[in-house]
């Protein structure tokens, strides 16, 4: 345990350097965009599909979850590949007295952390604007970071797989990750989607975070069995995601 | 000696990778206050040993002790006493000298206030305290190097591990790496090091094993490595022309044994001066001539061939 906190600590040191550039990232960009989207658009949308919620309300969890599913990716790619590769942290670490979970534990606890004051400061932003109904909204943090661990210890266990000569991140950016923000409910309810689109929102992590944020959010929080289920989803891909990525990280580290 | 002085305890240790042996059942003894060295060309079995003894990479067969402890199951207690500089360097290159120092420090789990003052005693040692708020990228191969010595000793470790500690270096900067080194060694530290510069070699290690092939194929103290394996002195002949061949023949029988190299010839001789005579003697004058005492080189050379191993 103590491994991971100095891991951790590691990774705070370095990024006490660069957070003022992921900043612009992590919310500056995202905050505006779906202030600006949301008032303007939103505008234009008859909202009784929505369930009478203004669109910048509806908008603004599901925006909330994607860009923490954002900040989770780009943290489980090049970051990590470097790692390996590159600064080769990770055979630094593995000379000293730590174990291998240790470094995951250390590293996914850096990007929780990552994606919660993320998704604080862009929660805190838009509730000024009036787009959270519900002191609930609190939940959206232990939320995203659930989501963020959900996304990125799958990714982890990729990029501790692949080489470094060939840019795999970019196709699942491609592929993968932009598909999903856009089809898993972060800008519509999926059931506008035809129903096999829906059944890719339904295996998608992001649209049962975004739905469970969306319930955290609005004054209306939904059934409590399917907040339950949502995160019972996330949970196992977060599980199934850290024994994956152990497994890899054994493989290249410790041969 | 007794069973705790014996840091290192190898017997038949072997590592494979797939269809690949890198080590290949060697046996090693390596003592507390030793500098022992591990020589052979690029692809020898060396890292792999070193990472073996490091406690990262399991031995595929064999039995291997470090510190008296099976590194398999105790890994992380012996990493703990254990300073390890490796082949490549593995600072963070974004961060300062002092950061790189201090947050290793805490996987040792080194407090905050106890890591501060002994970072600044080992960039003295290692003769960076000037640079300790720099950050590591733009720094020179030897100061960076440097830092990797000194992040090697923040736990005080009983044993380091340096895995070609100079290669790429310029001679300054090689000086004085071996100066540091040779100051720990006085210290009482253990050193285990791997390298295939024989300067090196015979400058640091105490006790040697020659590897090639995964094996051990010699061993000794550089001096009854240099008396089993060649003559006390070799005789360098040059002649003219651009084939040395036709002269070899006729210096067969001076010496102990000759050796034909494109551009030279080389005699091995307990006396080189006496070979020489007895070469002009035969009538050949060689268009230049040197005389010069064996080194761990010629040994090298002898036991692992001229072949280039890439």
């Amino acid at each position: 345990m103590s491994g991971a906190v100095a891991v951790l600590n590691y990774n705070l040191v370095g990024y006490r350097r660069t957070w003022r550039g992921t900043a612009l990232s992590s919310f500056v960009l995202p905050v505006l965009f779906v202030l600006g989207f949301g008032v303007s658009v939103g505008s234009l949308v008859n909202t009784s599909a929505l369930g009478g919620e203004s669109y910048l309300s509806f908008l603004v969890p599901g925006m909330i979850a994607s860009t923490a599913m954002q900040v989770a990716f780009g943290e489980s790619t090049w970051p990590v590949q470097s790692k390996f590769t590159w600064m080769r942290t990770y055979h630094a670490m593995i000379a000293a007295p730590l174990a291998i979970g240790d470094l995951l534990l250390g590293d996914l606890s850096f990007l929780a952390l990552r994606v919660v004051t993320s998704s604080g400061v862009f929660l805190l932003i838009t509730a000024l604007f009036g787009a959270v109904h519900s002191w609930w909204a609190f939940a959206v943090l232990p939320a995203c970071a659930l989501l963020g661990i959900a996304v990125a210890s799958p990714v982890f266990a990729f990029t501790a797989t692949v080489d470094s000569s060939t840019n795999y991140f970019a196709f699942l950016q491609r592929f993968i990750v932009i598909p999903m923000s856009l089809f898993a409910g972060v800008y519509y309810p999926i059931s506008k989607l035809p129903e096999y689109l829906q059944v890719l929102a339904w295996i998608s992590p992001l649209w049962h975070a975004v739905e469970i944020c969306r319930a955290a959010t609005h004054a209306d929080h939904g059934s409590l069995w399917a907040l339950a289920g949502h995160v019972a989803y996330l949970l196992l891909w977060a599980v199934v995601g850290c024994w994956l990525a152990l497994r890899q990280f054994r493989r290249r580290l410790a041969d | 000696m007794t069973d705790n002085a014996t840091l290192i305890h190898a017997r038949s240790l072997v590592k494979r990778f797939g269809d690949f042996t890198a080590v290949d059942g060697i046996d090693l003894d390596v003592r507390a206050g030793e500098a022992f060295g591990f020589l052979g060309p690029n692809g020898a079995g060396k890292s792999s040993t070193m990472r073996m003894i490091g406690c990262v990479s399991r031995p595929t067969a064999g039995t291997l002790r470090i510190l008296g402890r099976d590194p398999v199951r105790d890994g992380v207690a012996i990493r703990a006493r254990l300073g390890v500089c490796p082949q490549q360097d593995t600072l963070d290159t974004e961060l300062t000298v002092r950061q790189n120092l201090t947050t290793y420090a805490r996987y040792f789990g080194i407090k905050r206030r106890v890591a501060r003052a002994k970072v600044d005693e080992l960039l003295e040692f290692v003769q960076l305290a000037e640079r300790a708020d720099a950050k590591v990228e733009p720094l020179s191969g030897g100061m960076k190097r440097r830092v990797t010595i000194a992040r090697a000793l923040i736990n005080d470790p009983e044993m380091v591990l340096l895995d070609e500690p100079t290669t790429g270096l310029d001679p300054q900067a090689r000086h004085l790496v071996w100066e540091r080194l040779f100051r720990l060694k006085q210290q009482g530290v253990t050193l285990v090091l791997t390298t295939h510069y024989m300067d090196e070699a015979e400058q640091l290690c105490d006790r040697l094993v020659v590897m090639d092939n995964g094996k051990i194929v010699a061993q000794g103290t550089p001096r009854e490595l240099i008396e089993r394996y060649s003559t006390r002195e070799v005789l360098e002949v040059r002649f003219p022309g651009d084939d040395q061949a036709p002269y070899a023949d006729k210096i067969e029988g001076i010496g102990e044994r000759v050796e034909v190299l494109p551009d030279r010839i080389l005699v091995y001789a307990p006396d080189g001066d006496a070979a020489l005579v007895s070469v002009t003697e035969r009538g050949l004058h060689p268009s230049s001539v040197l005389v010069r005492r064996s080194s761990l080189e010629d040994v090298f050379l002898h036991l692992t061939g001229r072949r280039l191993v890439e």
